[in-house]
């Protein structure tokens, strides 16, 4: 709670401000400062957004397992509205991972879609936790949700190096036709491009930072909210019967 | 861990009263392989052996495992267990055995229609395929048990454990198959070993945190 | 010594508040009645001193100790309007279950014995499901005292049972009384309620909103506080 209080005024001043900024700077890095890259032209460009994506996804679903654990050990609300709001924000940026990848893979691998392990893997973590909002979500009015949900959290990550392990064994059995370069960023010499994904990095965590405090902020007005209707409506029935 | 078998002893003796769980478990795992081999035709089946082995436990076991947890609410027997002086965890346990024993029954009835009926070579390495069999199926009940406790308190059960468990069990599913291919095909056991492995891990982790996390779940 | 101790106890089920600010002690040896309509919050209280439920909010010490360990569970038996018994097992099967739960010696005989003690001894190879709800009852006062617990909680205790089983149910708990232990129970039946109440209380609206001891003899100001509390919004 008094985190909260202290850290508000610097969240709600700051972070919007400076995010926009920093995509402003970043975008114009990406589309206007950094050059193409030799071999695959300016699809390449894509990159700077899908990688800073996919650690911002990371680190949703890493704070939120984090969060589920104080949830369980300190039983306080607040871990719990963290986590869920952890997952919300690391699943946008989980999306975006999903939706830009194909994008760069039609012109460079030719396909939408291939079974390669950091794809399949990202395919799986983002089912993983569309589940824990689908729970979410469906057992809303359930006292015990929020232990649930917690549980789901933490086993979650507990199984990652588990499918990861697997997921690149069991592509090892079935190579692909599609030989993958030896990782998206292969083609990374130049500094303008380095400091072009320093500077989408930094856009991506401010972003990620301020989403992850509006979702926070919304989930516990929401519970305030609540609080407050049900103390109206306990007025009102002593009211009532006062009257009486 | 002690009081664990009495609560075991109870399940496996209800089940052998009404044999609810097995019978219906066992037309289900008997119906879903005449499915497969509908659709695959018979040799298309015998091929995908390993996979219509573990789509068919899988499938057949989402739908049996919350019946260990629906028996507790008939009569509020579900306090009882929660009243008494028992480690939450060791509950746990005794429901995953529970399940693991009506799972292994179907799935060596499975393994004899593949064998029988669909004339997969079963029979080439059977330790192998036992030991196989063995570690995926305390990893799925291991899943599913932790998860079934939570869905059955929700009002869409039955379509809310299937959406729980698979994502999560994606390495139960490519690891069980992948060394059932190895074992069916005749393959040296040894090339098996690093499935194998990853299986045990994921049993060992699974039922680890289920013990050390049921007693959130059964909190109110 | 006080076997039940609330401090501002509260329960909340999500937003919905149950109990609130709940403060009493219940001595050893000690025999509270709870009063009160439906949904006053009676139930919820004795699920939260048989360790089912965990509070929300303020503290509840069962046998001096905050924590809900096995051993203060071992403390405790509950009678409910449900039996937690097995319908597909037989009577003696179901207790010698909760014999072995207890890890209590020869749980067979300890069975048997308890079947005679409360009048079923020529059915317990019967399934529980061919019983009658008297009888399904009686068996479950026996389940809830084999394990001879030194907290007995008791809901609705009357309410489901045949005359036989609720003479019965007033000689055992004229026994437990005897013995030393702690009862707490949940009751409409203002008669037979205030007939073993060494204390009465009338919960309303999730507090407490009256109580009363028999030494010092107010017990008989029952019906009017009852009338009072509960009237004002049935007018």
């Amino acid at each position: 709670m008094m985190i909260r209080r202290r850290l508000a005024p610097l969240a709600d001043g700051v972070l919007p401000v400076a995010a926009t900024v920093a995509m402003f700077i970043a975008l114009a890095c990406v589309f206007l400062w950094v050059p193409n890259e030799r071999m695959q032209g300016p699809v390449q460009r894509i990159f700077y957004f899908h990688v800073n994506a996919a650690w911002e996804a990371f680190a949703g679903f890493g704070v939120a397992a984090a969060a589920s654990c104080l949830f369980l050990w300190r039983g306080r609300a607040e871990f719990d509205r963290l986590a869920h709001a952890a997952v919300e924000v690391g699943m946008l940026f989980c999306t975006m991972v999903l939706v830009s990848g194909p994008i760069w893979a039609r012109p460079i691998w030719g396909t939408w879609w291939t079974w390669d392990p950091r794809l399949t893997m990202t395919l799986i973590l983002w089912t993983i936790y569309a589940v824990y909002l689908v729970l979410r979500a469906m057992a809303q009015d359930d006292p015990q949700i929020a232990r649930y949900a917690a549980v789901l959290a933490i086993v979650g990550v507990l199984d990652v190096p588990l499918i990861m392990v697997s997921v690149r064994l069991w592509r090892g059995m079935h190579p692909s036709v599609i030989t993958a370069p030896s990782g998206t960023g292969a083609g990374i010499q130049d500094s303008r491009m380095i400091a072009t994904l320093i500077v989408a990095f930094v856009a991506f965590l401010l972003l990620f930072l301020w989403l992850l405090w509006r979702r926070y902020e919304d989930l516990r007005l929401r519970d305030e909210l609540h609080a407050l209707e049900d103390e109206i409506g306990a007025l009102d029935a002593s009211a009532a019967r006062a009257a009486r | 861990m002690r009081s664990l078998w009495p609560i075991l002893r109870k399940d496996l003796l209800l089940e052998m009263r009404t044999r609810e769980a097995l019978a219906s478990l066992v037309m289900l795992v008997v119906l879903i392989l005449l499915t497969f081999t509908f659709a695959l035709d018979p040799d298309g089946a015998r091929g995908a052996a390993p996979a219509v082995l573990w789509v068919t436990l899988i499938f057949a076991g989402l739908l049996g495992v919350q019946r260990t947890f629906l028996v507790e609410r008939e009569s509020g027997a579900w306090y009882g267990l929660l009243l008494a002086p028992v480690d939450r965890g060791a509950i746990f346990a005794a429901k995953l055995v529970a399940n693991l024993v009506v799972l292994a029954i179907a799935d060596v009835v499975l393994i004899l229609l593949l064998g029988l009926v669909l004339g997969v070579p079963v029979a080439a390495s059977p330790v192998e395929l036992l030991l196989v069999n063995g570690l995926g199926l305390i990893g799925f009940s291991a899943l599913a048990t932790l998860f079934a406790a939570i869905s059955v308190r929700l009002r869409a059960r039955e379509l809310l454990l299937p959406l729980l468990v698979l994502p999560l069990l994606v390495p139960v599913v490519i690891c069980a198959v992948e060394a059932s291919r190895i074992v069916l095909s005749g393959g040296p056991a040894a090339s098996a070993g690093v499935w194998l492995r990853v299986l045990a891990t994921f049993d060992v982790i699974v039922t680890v945190a289920g013990w050390m996390l049921f007693e959130q779940l059964v909190l109110e | 010594m006080s076997v039940v101790e609330a401090e501002s106890l509260g329960k909340a089920f999500g937003r919905t508040r149950v109990l609130r600010d709940v403060t009493l002690r219940v001595d050893a040896g000690e025999t509270l009645v709870l009063f009160g309509p439906n949904g006053a919050g009676k139930s919820t209280l004795l699920r939260l001193c048989a360790t089912i439920y965990a509070p929300t909010a303020g503290s509840l010490r069962l046998f001096g100790s905050l924590e809900r360990e096995a051993s203060t569970r071992r403390r405790i038996g509950v009678v409910s309007h449900q039996s937690f018994l097995y319908p597909d097992l037989s009577a003696s099967e179901n207790l010698a279950f909760y014999a072995r739960l207890y890890a209590l010696p020869e749980p067979e005989r300890i069975a048997a014995e308890w079947l005679t003690r409360v009048g079923l001894a020529g059915t317990g190879t019967r399934p529980v499901r061919a019983f009658s709800r008297g009888m399904e009852q009686r068996l479950a006062l026996a389940r809830a005292l084999l394990h001879a617990p030194d907290l007995l909680l008791l809901d609705e205790p009357w309410s489901a049972l045949d005359a036989a089983a609720a003479d019965l149910l007033s000689d055992l708990l004229v026994t437990s009384h005897a013995d030393g232990r702690t009862v707490i129970v949940a009751t409409h039946d203002f008669e037979r309620g205030l007939a073993i109440a060494d204390r009465a209380m009338i919960l309303h609206d999730g507090r407490v909103a009256w109580q009363a001891t028999r030494t010092a003899g107010e017990l008989g100001a029952f019906h009017e506080a009852y009338r009072r509390i509960t009237g004002a919004v049935a007018a």
